[in-house]
């Protein structure tokens, strides 16, 4: 591997930087692997970097039915925070914001991570009284938040409206000073370069179409659009189209798929420090360093795997933008475009074995699996390397659902699914 | 926005409506009878298919009546909308 340092840019800039070579092989699929993972986003790759780093399960495949972090890991607002309510979640994401902190030096590769702070806004009592209990059941669970007034909000945000005469004033906020951003291309190419470099082959535009399994029962590998890979440990890790890889395997879970839209402004200076969401009107938005507004709005409330959403969604979120920052009001929007998120009945995801011996599942992350990259990625290689969850997954399990231990996070879920 | 046909006031716009989940899913008769697995079935589990998708509407901004209706998840194209009662339409093999 390449390793990027100020020494090499030096050093390529004197070769007037034709000697950069390609991040990741080109690789096309070996007869079998020891395990596969299926969906080349920021968790599938992250996956396969931590069996092959952590694990020492080299000889695995990444296999992606379009390009390295073309889904769901390019689509997103980029938002990191581990602000959730319940000991199970505040664990899970934290473990993933704690690798965030550490994540450029991991993979040697910048993926812009910048803790400039998430603040939610409470625009009523309701709001108030759940943001203050979920500020101390964070600081209980030793995760960051803290309560802002008003005033002190816009101390921390100056763009905003605190103005008491507007339809839903801003009464307050919960503030995680460790939030933050990350460039999520960068997340997917870092994760990919460092895997490769372990060993893992990337094979891109290679979409499975069946998980074929022995007289036992257990998975003895995947059908693709290149020919049939063997393995007896797949991980599937596919977002939106969880439910369309496991009906090959006949496993049923707990997943309704939905669009969800975000999109971007022209650029323009730095305006904008931290994050800011409101739950509540539905608005949440971030600056990239490139300088564009990065907005997510709500999704769609029909099921549906086209990625593109309804006007009206994205209208909603604007107009609550207009109000809540009224400098943005003659901002042009650039871009507009959905993902597909996998939703589960708690909103809490599942990381977990499956019926089926050796079919592994990370999936249900519903809006909000961005932020969970490194942890997800890091706890689903444990599940898959040891065939048991680990401490951190074990309460998200698939029987949570029969068995009645739901771990409810629907207020946490900034989107209103 | 999606133009939805209410099976009786026609065509409006999707805003009028309030989107009720997956079709044709009975209540147990005897919920008593019902052990864990069959409540999360019930409960929890539901098609999420990639292709054609029964589903309840509800005109909550206008006639505020609940009709079925099938839809292809990959275009968003209705094949159609029918009354509570009524049995499902055939729909295409793809």
């Amino acid at each position: 591997m390449q390793r990027f340092s100020a020494l090499a840019l030096l050093r390529h800039g004197l070769g007037r930087h034709q000697g950069w070579k390609p991040q990741w092989r080109n690789a096309a699929p070996k007869p079998s692997y020891d395990a596969i993972i299926v969906g080349g986003g920021g968790h599938g790759l992250g996956a396969a970097y931590y069996l092959a780093k952590v694990y020492g399960i080299r000889n695995v495949a990444v296999v992606e039915k379009g390009w390295i972090g073309g889904g769901n890991t390019g689509r997103n607002t980029t938002i990191i925070r581990s602000n959730y309510l319940f000991e199970e979640s505040a664990a899970l994401y934290d473990h993933a914001l704690k690798l965030w902190e550490g994540l450029s030096q991991e993979l040697n590769y910048n993926v812009m991570f910048s803790q400039r702070g998430v603040m939610m806004l409470a625009h009523n009592i309701h709001d108030i009284q759940v943001f203050k209990r979920h500020v101390h059941a964070n600081r209980i669970n030793g995760v960051d938040n803290e309560w802002l007034t008003a005033e002190q909000a816009k101390d921390y945000c100056p763009p905003l409206n605190i103005d008491p005469n507007v339809r839903y004033p801003v009464l307050g906020a919960a503030l995680q000073r460790r939030g933050g951003t990350a460039r999520h291309d960068a997340v997917a190419w870092g994760y990919a370069r460092a895997a490769d470099a372990l060993g893992v082959d990337i094979i891109e535009n290679c979409e499975v179409a069946g998980i074929r399994r022995d007289m036992a029962g257990a998975v003895a590998g995947v059908e693709t659009s290149r020919g049939f890979i063997a393995s007896k440990r797949v991980g599937v890790s596919a977002a939106g189209h969880t439910s369309v890889v496991l009906d090959m395997a006949h496993v049923r879970l707990p997943l309704e798929s939905f669009p969800l839209q975000a999109l971007v402004s022209e650029p323009v200076k730095p305006v904008f420090p931290c994050v800011v969401m409101s739950n509540t009107i539905h608005a949440y938005l971030s600056q990239s360093d490139k300088g564009e507004l990065v907005i997510g709005a709500g999704t769609d409330v029909y099921t549906s795997y086209t990625q593109r959403g309804g006007l009206h969604i994205a209208t909603h979120t604007l107009e609550a933008i207009c109000e809540l920052f009224p400098r943005f009001r003659r901002m042009r929007m650039l871009r507009n475009w959905g993902g597909i998120v996998d939703v589960t009945p708690d909103r809490s995801p599942i990381i977990a074995k499956t019926p089926v011996t050796g079919l592994y599942v990370n999936c249900g992350w519903g809006t909000g699996g961005f932020k969970a990259t490194p942890g997800a990625a890091h706890l689903f290689a444990h599940t898959i390397a040891r065939d048991e969850p680990h401490p951190i997954n074990a309460p998200f399990t698939i029987e949570r659902f029969r068995d009645g231990y739901l771990i409810d996070e629907a207020a946490a879920a900034a989107v209103a699914h | 926005m999606l133009i939805i046909r209410c099976p009786y006031c026609g065509e409006r716009p999707e805003l009028e409506f309030a989107y009720g989940g997956q079709a044709h899913i009975a209540r147990p008769l005897q919920p008593s009878d019902q052990n864990d697995e069959d409540w999360n079935v019930y409960l929890n589990l539901r098609a999420n298919p990639k292709g054609w998708h029964s589903e309840r509407w509800r005109h909550i901004h206008g006639c505020a009546r609940f009709f079925n209706a099938v839809r292809d998840t990959r275009t968003d194209h209705f094949l159609a909308t029918y009354k509570m009662g009524e049995p499902a339409p055939e729909v295409p093999s793809t």
